[in-house]
């Protein structure tokens, strides 16, 4: 498309996040192979190369690989020791399985032309809500019907708890909407804005505000791709760290 | 016609909330998590905290070696300042010793040398006694001899034995 055409500016931010299928046009199914097929597989090929590849050697003394694997290892283990408690510990495969698919898939969706499978509510809300019924079966499974403290702020003045309590109960309900959003929006957003900021470089005179703009923006989402897959996982040591110690 | 288009256009606008890519999103997805979580929780957690395992091993154990080896440092400086500590109190004691000895054989010359001093100023106290004995007798014969000599010198009737008794008083007197 011409962007001198007479109707003005086509750009069109939103193209990048469409899901085709690989082989041959058609109708998107449920086992079609698309481009989400294709991202996922190498963001599950990156967790291997990252985190199995480079701990072949199994050295005392790390190479660089071998560290960084460990240094990911040692972030998620803490930061859910820190956060949800030592029990919690039991949880880490699972927690550390979120956290390294959400930074594999948020590092490769920057790669230029990719396909960014957490911009899409469809992943990270199965993501949130993985997490929202797992957390909440096992604050029942720990706990019993003492969970439902949760919702019951002793600390509060009686005749407020049961404000509270409805307040609580919703705000407990609406975790997996903000935590799904969240990713999604942060990562749909810089992704749109960057090809937008793309469209404009067609235009000459300010190609290079646009283009410098795009460099800012990217450093932006270099920052937001680690920052965001660091709050959903913190966010998930903290709902798993309720369910664990219902009491306020 | 018209609304198709519009919906077209939303469509294109926001694929995310195009639904009927949800269960093949979904579906990979699962796929997708379920291989990471089997390649993370058989292979690579468990080799990684070993590994971190392992490490934290060898370095508690070079701690706890490196501790021991201190123990003996310190240990081999208390012996040393203990060797140092008896030299200097058998130094001492030699020292003490060698004095206590000069000190008795000093004794033992001082007692001698005052014991010979003595007997030499006895010696010498008995010479001068004789000496001074024999000069009384002299200046009295003298005394004798020369009182008689001016008495008769004087004209004076010379009785010897007036003169002798004379002197005599005098001299005692």
């Amino acid at each position: 498309m011409a962007a001198e055409g007479g109707n003005g500016i086509s750009i069109k931010p939103m193209e990048q996040f469409k899901v085709t299928p690989l082989f041959g046009d058609g109708d998107v199914g449920m086992f079609t192979i698309t481009n989400v097929t294709f991202w996922l597989f190498l963001a599950v090929v990156a967790v291997t190369l990252l985190m199995v590849l480079t701990t072949r050697g199994r050295t005392v003394v790390p190479d660089r690989g071998q560290s960084v694997a460990e240094l990911a290892y040692g972030f998620v283990y803490k930061m859910v020791e820190d956060v949800a408690g030592k029990e919690g510990v039991r949880y880490f495969p699972y927690i550390m399985t979120l956290f390294m698919f959400i930074v594999c898939a948020n590092f490769l969706g920057l790669i230029p032309m990719s396909f960014t499978t957490t911009s899409h509510i469809a992943v990270t809300a199965v993501l949130a809500l993985a997490v929202f019924i797992s957390v909440t079966v096992i604050g029942f499974v720990k706990n019993g019907t003492a969970f439902l403290g949760l919702f019951w702020v002793s600390s509060a003045p009686l005749v407020l708890r049961p404000i509270l309590a409805i307040i609580e109960l919703i705000s407990y309900f609406v975790r997996p909407v903000s935590h799904s959003v969240r990713l999604a929006g942060a990562i749909l957003a810089g992704h749109a804005v960057i090809k937008v900021f793309a469209g404009f470089a067609v235009f000459g005179a300010i190609a290079p505000l646009a283009i410098l703009g795009m460099v800012g923006i990217y450093a932006l989402e270099v920052v937001v791709a680690a920052v965001q897959a660091y709050v959903f996982t913190i966010l998930t040591c903290v709902y798993l760290k309720d369910a664990l110690h219902p009491s306020h | 016609m018209a609304t198709e288009t519009v919906g077209e256009e939303i469509e294109a606008g926001m694929p995310q909330l195009d639904f009927s890519t949800f269960p093949n999103q979904i579906f990979w997805l699962v796929v997708a998590l379920f291989a990471i979580y089997y390649i993370l929780s058989r292979i690579a957690l468990p080799r990684i905290g070993s590994v971190l395992a392992e490490r934290q091993g060898t370095i508690t154990n070079d701690i706890a070696a490196a501790e021991e080896l201190k123990l003996r440092a310190v240990g081999a400086e208390k012996a040393y300042d203990k060797a140092l500590a008896d030299a200097r109190a058998e130094a001492n004691k030699i020292v003490a010793a060698a004095k206590a000895d000069i000190q008795a054989d000093l004794d033992v010359a001082i007692e001698k040398a005052d014991a010979e001093i003595a007997a030499k100023s006895a010696e010498s106290e008995k010479a001068i006694n004789e000496i001074r004995a024999g000069a009384m007798e002299s200046i009295e014969a003298v005394a004798k001899d020369t009182a008689e000599a001016i008495v008769s010198a004087l004209g004076g009737s010379s009785e010897k034995a007036a003169i002798d008794s004379a002197v005599q008083n005098r001299l005692k007197g």
